[in-house]
């Protein structure tokens, strides 16, 4: 009997492993500062709010998405075919580093593959909008 | 092995008594007066309001259905979005039974005009006659909160200009309020959407629509 429970507990870590990412700060801050919006699982809403999950726009608009978490948008986008033009408020607290944690979190959760951001490219993309 | 088998056994039969507890029914929410002996149960009041489509919404447009309600505003930065993504999932289960409406009241009568609504409506892809989104006087509207046991009310210091529960309160056809839920939290609004099963097996024979 206790080498079975034993094999529970450890079948239950094995599969807790499994949903380890590498981005929790990340999924912390999403959580936080974007989840009210665009959902915990990144679906959006209607015609309202854009999607991030599977979202052409964050592979096409790559070098802005971190001016967009800062300073937020009030153009019309078009994501994946719809367009949106509800206005998106900026974070303009978040440091450079909690901005690469969220594009982090943000590009590879939900099933998105969308790459690493260093801390770099964030850095480089915000002279964008300086 | 047996004693495994017994572990089986024991896990089923406890599934199994959680499948039976379906057979449940909801209390009639708020304080009860007796009067001469009688019971009378709170009852949501009569109520006019305008909604996305300019028609007159009143207690007679939810007659013989049961209905459900929240409060919200368009530009709210905070809750507002989840409780509408899953008055969403409502709408969707239950958009092909008449029996069932929605009523969400804009708390922000000055933005939220009538035009505003519809928009926002068109955007969420629901609309009348299952789902309302009304405007109205702003007293009328901060009053009757009281009554479906939430809160709608300005405050210059809250997040977007208002205060306001993200509840959804589910009310019968008899105008009592049965059930309401965290409109933010998609197990919360699970349950509810339970809820609204037994409400429609109580008072009209059966889950659905014949």
């Amino acid at each position: 009997m206790r080498n079975y429970f034993l094999f529970v507990l450890v079948a239950a870590f094995a599969l807790a492993g499994c949903e380890q990412h590498p981005y929790r700060d990340g999924e912390a801050l999403y959580k936080t500062h974007c989840a009210n919006c665009h959902m915990d699982d990144g679906r959006g809403l209607g015609a309202l709010i854009p999607p991030l999950a599977d979202a052409d726009y964050l592979k096409k608009e790559r070098d802005q998405l971190a001016c967009i978490l800062i300073y937020g948008l009030v153009d019309t986008i078009v994501v994946n075919g719809q367009t949106y033009g509800e206005k998106m408020s900026g974070i303009p607290t978040l440091s450079a580093v909690e901005v690469t944690n969220i594009l982090n979190y943000v590009n590879n959760a939900w099933g998105n593959q969308n790459g690493v951001f260093t801390l770099e490219e964030v850095r480089k993309s915000l002279e964008i909008c300086k | 092995m047996i004693k495994h088998t017994f572990w089986v056994l024991f896990i089923a039969a406890g599934l199994a008594a959680c499948g039976a507890e379906e057979k449940r029914t909801l209390p009639i929410l708020g304080e009860r007066d007796v009067v001469n002996g009688d019971t009378i149960y709170p009852t949501v009041p009569d109520f006019a309001f305008i909604n996305q489509d300019s028609q007159l919404v009143t207690n007679a447009t939810f007659a013989g259905k049961i209905y459900v309600v929240d409060f919200f505003f368009i530009h709210c930065p905070t809750i507002c979005p989840k409780v509408k993504a899953n008055g969403v999932r409502i709408y969707q289960k239950y958009k092909n039974d008449p029996r069932v409406a929605i009523l969400s009241h804009s708390i922000d009568v000055r933005n939220d005009t009538v035009a505003a609504l519809k928009r926002h409506a068109d955007k969420l892809r629901v609309g009348t006659p299952q789902w309302h989104m009304v405007t109205g006087e702003e007293d009328a509207i901060y009053g009757i909160a009281d009554n479906y046991f939430s809160v709608a009310t300005k405050n210059p210091e809250a997040p977007g200009g208002f205060d306001h529960s993200g509840r959804l309160i589910l009310v019968d056809k008899n105008r009592h309020v049965r059930s309401f839920c965290d409109g933010t939290d998609a197990a919360e609004t699970d349950q509810f959407m339970k809820d609204i099963d037994v409400l429609l097996e109580e008072q009209f024979g059966s889950k659905t629509p014949k």
